[in-house]
């Protein structure tokens, strides 16, 4: 695995609030929000004319709001305009593959800047036909026939981790407490409350109607009562993402021209991507991404770093069992290890390798195709040590990873960056 | 067998399911089964396949009760009081296959066994008046 010809940077990063924000917001609204969060965050400033082409990640815009051809469309909308503005797709890492084109296309020094949009509004669409579009990240002939839904692919991979490495429900559950207790702490997520802050109100609604108040001692009483409904089991509710409006912003600049807009800019030091079947049934483990894998074993060679070398990281929690497998297919623990991590308390914010401070896909909120370019916002604000509120890690991290995963593991994107 | 003049697509695959037929193919150059058929080895490039026709009998490697399912099986009366398991299933011949697995209890997965023995059964539903066949498999 080669070097980067030259070196990249993020020099500015942003993001729209992520919620529920149709019809009052569409992409462009979403978009041009993101785009001005992120000029506001490079330091010296950034204009279109400073930008040489635009990469968009975006899953399916084509199902959600009837509108192809995103490339120009968001290149327009910033005075991008006549240069080239390309959209990329791979379901849910749609925009960690912008990101990634972006930084090699600089590298071949074909672009000095490159502005990355990631966008997705996908409440358009009713409940149904959300989860029926998302269906189509995964094998249309011969899963979806089979009664296969999205929750139900990740489900089906976690009864084989269950079975394998005696992983249980409370584990998958610990995910969700935390990621909630970080969207806490982050203005720009869709969820802003604790699972144990949702279930006192919860509580308070009973009591307000006159009805019976349940006796939940704690968070995980809660999780395992009827309130928490089981979506495809061993999967609940709170095991899954959120469904999102959003967008974000990232522009990205060779090491030539980098200092210009920033003095602290956040360099890449690895990327890598990986394929695996689209079908679960065409692989040949369960319980591992290979794509994941993959797209890590070559961003750590490219970086030159391994995975203890990794101090924070945003990690593609579509489901709970997905962040967990990810902390396995990256390295961070052994197979199987992960849980023990988990109930030690290690990804924390507060922990050895915090993940998903952002709250993750569980509380930020997952709007699919934006949520790559998101994950480097986040990375791009900690190692700055410019994370919002309270969620910033005490000692500054200098090296993070990203890990973007697209439908059920068929593509990954995995990218490493130092400030 | 009957299929051995029949082209290597989705087509002819599909055609033997609704024929209640559960066929593979097989790489005569290194012995690497594929189901669904291949027409192209993904091991060692060849395209000197050869149809064959599986066992259907294998065992449970990974499964779902699904209670927010598919319009599809929305449409076959499914959901939350009534939900149904995908399954994944690893043939006794070696590939893994997807299907609906039936004969079960759904809404109580948890006394639903990875490792179990299972075989193919062929599931008949009415669409647009016409008959569709379906793979899928249930406890030997
Ligand atoms: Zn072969």
């Amino acid at each position: 695995m080669g070097k980067l010809a030259r070196k990249v940077a993020i020099v500015g990063a942003g993001m729209s609030k992520f919620g529920v924000h149709y019809p009052k917001k569409r992409n462009p609204d979403l978009w041009v929000d993101a785009w001005l969060d992120a000029v506001q965050k490079t330091d010296n400033g950034i204009g279109p004319k400073d930008v040489d082409a635009c990469y968009v990640g975006n899953f399916t815009s084509d199902l959600f709001n009837h509108q192809g051809h995103l490339g120009p469309q968001i290149a327009d909308l910033v005075g991008l305009c006549p240069k080239p503005a390309s959209r990329f797709e791979g379901a849910c890492a749609s925009s960690g593959i912008a990101l990634r084109q972006a930084i090699l296309a600089i590298a071949s020094g074909a672009h000095d800047v490159i502005a990355v949009a990631g966008v997705e509004c996908m409440t358009e669409q009713p409940t149904v036909k959300v989860t029926d579009a998302l269906a189509a990240a995964s094998d249309a002939l011969f899963e979806y026939p089979a009664g296969a839904t999205f929750p139900g692919l990740y489900a089906t991979v976690a009864s084989a981790h269950f079975k394998e490495f005696g992983t249980t429900e409370e584990d998958l559950m610990r995910v969700a407490i935390k990621n909630h207790e970080n969207g806490v702490e982050n203005p720009y997520a869709q969820m802003q409350k604790s699972i144990k802050q949702l279930m006192e109100s919860k509580k308070k609604k009973c009591a307000e109607r006159g009805m019976d108040v349940p006796d939940w001692k704690d968070e995980f009483d809660f999780l395992k009562s009827s309130s928490n409904m089981m979506i495809a089991y061993p999967l609940r509710l709170f095991d899954c993402s959120l469904v999102t409006d959003g967008a974000a912003c990232l522009f990205l600049a060779a090491e030539d021209v980098a200092k210009k807009y920033t003095d602290t800019p956040v360099w890449i030091e690895g990327t890598g991507q990986g394929s695996a079947a689209l079908s679960l049934h065409d692989r040949d483990i369960l319980t591992t991404f290979t794509a994941t894998k993959e797209a890590a074993k070559q961003a750590y060679q490219m970086a030159g770093l391994g995975p203890k070398d990794i101090q924070i990281a945003e990690v593609h929690d579509c489901f709970t069992i997905a962040e967990i497998l990810a902390m396995e297919d990256l390295g961070f623990y052994e197979k199987g290890k992960a849980t023990e991590a988990i109930r030690n308390g290690d990804s924390k914010r507060d922990g050895s390798l915090p993940i998903n401070t952002s709250g993750g896909l569980k509380a930020k909120g997952h709007p699919v195709g934006a949520t790559g370019a998101a994950h480097a916002v986040e990375i791009f604000k900690q190692l700055r040590g410019i994370a919002e509120r309270n969620r910033q890690v005490k000692e500054k991290p200098e090296i993070a990873l990203t890990h973007n995963l697209g439908g059920s593991g068929g593509t990954c994107v995995v990218n490493i960056y130092r400030v | 067998m009957s299929e051995v003049k029949k082209p290597f697509t989705i087509e002819s695959y599909l055609e033997n399911i609704q024929n209640k037929k559960l066929t593979g193919t097989k790489c005569k150059d290194c012995g690497e089964m594929y189901v669904p058929i291949r027409k192209l080895c993904k091991k060692c490039s060849s395209t000197n396949m050869e149809w064959i026709e599986m066992s259907g009998e294998g065992k449970l490697a990974a499964f779902t009760s699904i209670t927010v399912g598919t319009p599809l099986f929305v449409e076959r009366g499914y959901g939350r009081n009534k939900p149904y398991c995908f399954s994944v299933v690893t043939l006794k011949e070696g590939p893994m296959i997807s299907g609906q697995l039936v004969g079960v209890d759904e809404s109580k997965p948890e006394t639903i066994k990875i490792g179990m023995s299972v075989k193919a059964t062929f599931l008949e539903s009415e669409s647009n008046g016409k008959t569709r066949v379906d793979l899928g498999f249930e406890p030997i």
